[in-house]
């Protein structure tokens, strides 16, 4: 059966030419990305990458969108890797969303 | 020195807004993108001034390198040769970082036009080009661009003769491609530096040619 990202030469509508500029929360997820799988590094492969986010299932792939769908996969890949556990990304989260609701205040 | 920053009740913020980015809600996903950045960072995977050199790297990168390539291709046919048989090789001869995945050269010729895509994800040149643009990584163009390539180029307003075979490459994560376009015609007194200002990211993707001058 044809997965969810397998979508070479179905029917689809008109190709939208838009473009945004990439904000920098994007480019900061590129950019772990790249030095995760760095030959220093070599904690994550590209096909790693790619395997998590077609693993997301066919409702987050649409609903997410790019860069989402690469932190979602990258944070996963990390969990079942060891390097970071669901409790300290939890608590991050947290102090990250407090930070920016004072600079909200 | 007056205080340039017009502070009324209700525009909060100590600091004029950015459109895209500060107007944004913080999502979730940034909230995990900046979790996971600090947790890496505390753990020494990587340092915050790795983190600061990789986004700084990220944006030298653009067109504009693969562009100085097809010009240099367009004026020495030696260089031509050396580039459709390794691109990556042959962008070190510019001082050009194209990175270790191998990019594949495709040249367009008035038999045949070609056009890049990645059916299954995402790929693209970007060591070479830079971040792609987000039309290239949409559901339409990922679907289509192999059944029905026509309709997709006059859709970008390229009309491509039914006398010229159109061919589509897909990408992968272990061999990338980009179009070598067709030089114009009329730039013929051009030098290199002014020819690479015509060589646009659209003509390398093969969704547009170069306009004959």
């Amino acid at each position: 059966m044809r997965r969810h990202h397998d979508m070479g030469g179905l029917d689809a509508g008109p190709v939208e030419q838009t473009e945004h500029d990439y904000s920098p929360w994007e480019k900061r997820v590129d950019a772990i990305m790249r030095l995760l799988s760095d030959e220093k590094c070599q904690l994550m492969s590209v096909d790693e990458l790619r395997r998590g986010i077609e693993n997301l299932g066919p409702g987050a792939y649409d609903e997410y969108n790019y860069y989402e769908r690469w932190i979602s996969s990258i944070t996963n890949n990390l969990i079942e890797k060891g390097v970071i556990t669901v409790d300290e990304l939890g608590t991050k989260m947290e102090e990250a969303k407090a930070r920016w609701q004072e600079t909200q205040a | 020195m007056s205080d340039h920053h017009h502070h009324d009740d209700d525009w909060p913020y100590p600091h004029p807004k950015q459109p895209d980015t500060e107007d944004a809600p913080f999502t979730d996903h940034m909230a995990m993108a900046e979790a996971v950045t600090e947790l890496l960072i505390d753990k020494n995977i990587f340092t915050a001034d790795d983190m600061r050199k990789m986004v700084e790297y990220i944006d030298s990168k653009s067109p504009a390198e693969g562009a100085r390539m097809v010009a240099r291709a367009w004026t020495d046919p030696d260089f031509k040769g050396r580039m459709l048989k390794d691109v990556n090789a042959a962008a070190k001869e510019l001082d050009i970082d194209a990175g270790t995945i191998p990019i594949r050269c495709v040249e367009n010729t008035p038999e045949a036009h070609n056009v890049i895509v990645c059916t299954l994800c995402s790929c693209y040149p970007r060591m070479l080009l830079g971040l792609p643009p987000d039309w290239y990584k949409s559901r339409a163009y990922r679907s289509r661009v192999i059944r029905e390539p026509r309709k997709v180029l006059a859709e970008f307003g390229t009309d491509i003769s039914d006398a010229v075979e159109t061919r589509v490459h897909d990408s992968t994560a272990d061999l990338r491609y980009m179009v070598l376009p067709m030089r114009p015609k009329g730039s013929e007194g051009m030098n290199e530096d002014a020819l690479a200002g015509l060589v646009t990211r659209d003509s390398m993707i093969g969704v547009s040619v170069i306009k004959d001058l």
